[in-house]
């Protein structure tokens, strides 16, 4: 993992309106990020934070504009973009019937990522001594860091974390930001939806509201 | 290990750590079909007449009863969301997940089928025809049933919606089952009913993986 590098990259949207349940969430929102580049979006609740961050990922279409990656559309394939980005929403996608361990070597190898690459990724978050523990009994802090070693593990280039800091304790927090930094060290992108202080000073910041549609007149 | 592979073991894990879903599909089937024993009374004779039909009908119940989970586990929890993100082509982990589905539901119910026959006193000569048919039709069912599950996810009352959506397309499985089983009662088998019920296969097999991922990708959005 230490000399993994990733090249250059470029990932950018353009002029990029979402709609949501026949609301304009945001308009005309442009963005670009470089290797080694973060992002971070802020922005009151309901501004779009998550929906912007699943249009990143393919997950959502845009009403209007383009995503692209090295110049070429997403859209044009989204399993490849898929496999280039490491994703972790609101949801942490743990089965409970399944130990931490098996959840993430599940992810890794469809990833072809190797076991070594789990094992870093539960120590990096505090959870080799969980290793063995079904994911139902795991506090929502604990399922949280499992969902966040999944994105360490996945040896994305580009990292889309949606308020990755919610419910992590004081020694969780110290190895998210130890994660963030080396993600970016080695070239990788980080786009990050937050509300509290920032994880990553240094970052750019996209403030939704200046995207948000004008109010039309009632 | 190919994506579609592993997440087809990764489904039959879940599915042996959860095994009660698999056992209420078998007892519904059961007691469903004896429902139409008791309702019909002790004529033997009407009994052995009507079976293969009650048979498939049940055994279509059954496989219904279990669609509703097939995605909206997945889909509640973010794992629909990483499976699209994992590169993988989201037909084929549709692929992988119906017949992961067809390996503990349908199977299930073949395992079962000739015990719930005797109980509706199936001819003897028509044991090898059900197990055929059963074979051959229910990863149809499956298959179509992926179809409606995607479609009715995250929909409230999914799973009234679902069987109002995927029983009208089971008739077709319903008819050349039940008539390649007919046909065995009264010794004058053929085969077209097989060869219907594997064309309904082919033809299923190749349009509702992509359906399915297509309702899928709808429903994340």
């Amino acid at each position: 993992m230490a000399d993994l590098h990733f090249a250059p990259a470029d990932f950018s949207g353009t002029d990029l309106a979402c709609r949501r349940g026949g609301r304009i969430v945001f308009a005309s929102l442009s963005f670009r990020l470089r290797s080694g580049e973060a992002l971070v979006l802020r922005g009151p609740n309901g501004s779009g934070k998550t929906t912007l961050l699943r249009l990143m990922a393919g997950l959502a279409r845009p009403l209007s504009g383009r995503l692209c990656w090295n110049g070429a559309a997403v859209a044009d394939d989204l399993p490849a973009h898929g496999a280039r980005l490491g994703f972790a929403g609101h949801l942490d996608a743990v089965k409970p019937a399944l130990s931490v361990r098996e959840n993430l070597a599940f992810w890794a190898r469809l990833r072809g990522a190797g076991e070594a690459a789990v094992v870093r990724a539960l120590a990096a978050f505090g959870l080799a001594h969980l290793a063995e523990v079904p994911g139902r009994v795991l506090s929502a802090g604990q399922r949280h860091r499992v969902a966040l070693a999944r994105v360490a593990l996945s040896e994305a280039a580009l990292w889309l974390l949606d308020e990755p800091a919610n419910t992590l304790d004081e020694a969780a927090l110290g190895a998210l930001k130890a994660a963030l930094a080396a993600q970016l060290g080695r070239g990788g992108m980080i786009v990050m939806a937050s509300h509290g202080e920032s994880l990553l000073p240094n970052a750019a910041t996209l403030d939704l509201r200046s995207a948000a549609p004008a109010r039309e007149a009632a | 290990m190919s994506g579609f592979a592993l997440i087809l073991r990764r489904e039959l894990t879940l599915a042996v750590r959860s095994h009660g879903d698999v056992m209420t599909v078998i007892a519904f089937f059961a007691i469903a079909a004896s429902l139409f024993a008791f309702g019909v009374g002790p004529d033997l004779n009407i009994q052995a007449r009507i079976s293969s039909g009650v048979v498939w009908a049940t055994a279509l119940l059954a496989a219904l009863l279990s669609l509703e989970r097939l995605f909206a586990l997945d889909y509640e929890d973010g794992t629909l969301d990483q499976l699209f993100l994992s590169g993988i082509e989201p037909a084929a982990m549709v692929l992988a997940k119906v017949v992961a589905h067809w390996l503990t539901t349908g199977v299930a119910l073949l395992v079962a089928a000739p015990a719930v026959a005797l109980g509706l006193q199936l001819p003897a000569q028509a044991y090898s025809a059900l197990i055929a048919a059963l074979a051959l039709g229910t990863p149809t069912l499956s298959l179509l049933g992926a179809v409606g599950a995607a479609l009715t996810l995250g929909a409230r009352r999914g799973g009234v919606l679902l069987s109002l959506l995927v029983l009208p397309l089971y008739v077709p499985v319903l008819i050349f089952g039940a008539a390649a089983v007919e046909g065995a009662v009264l010794g004058i088998a053929t085969t077209s009913p097989y060869a219907v019920l594997g064309g309904l296969l082919v033809l299923s097999l190749t349009l509702c993986p992509w359906a399915a991922a297509a309702a899928l990708r709808h429903a994340l959005e």
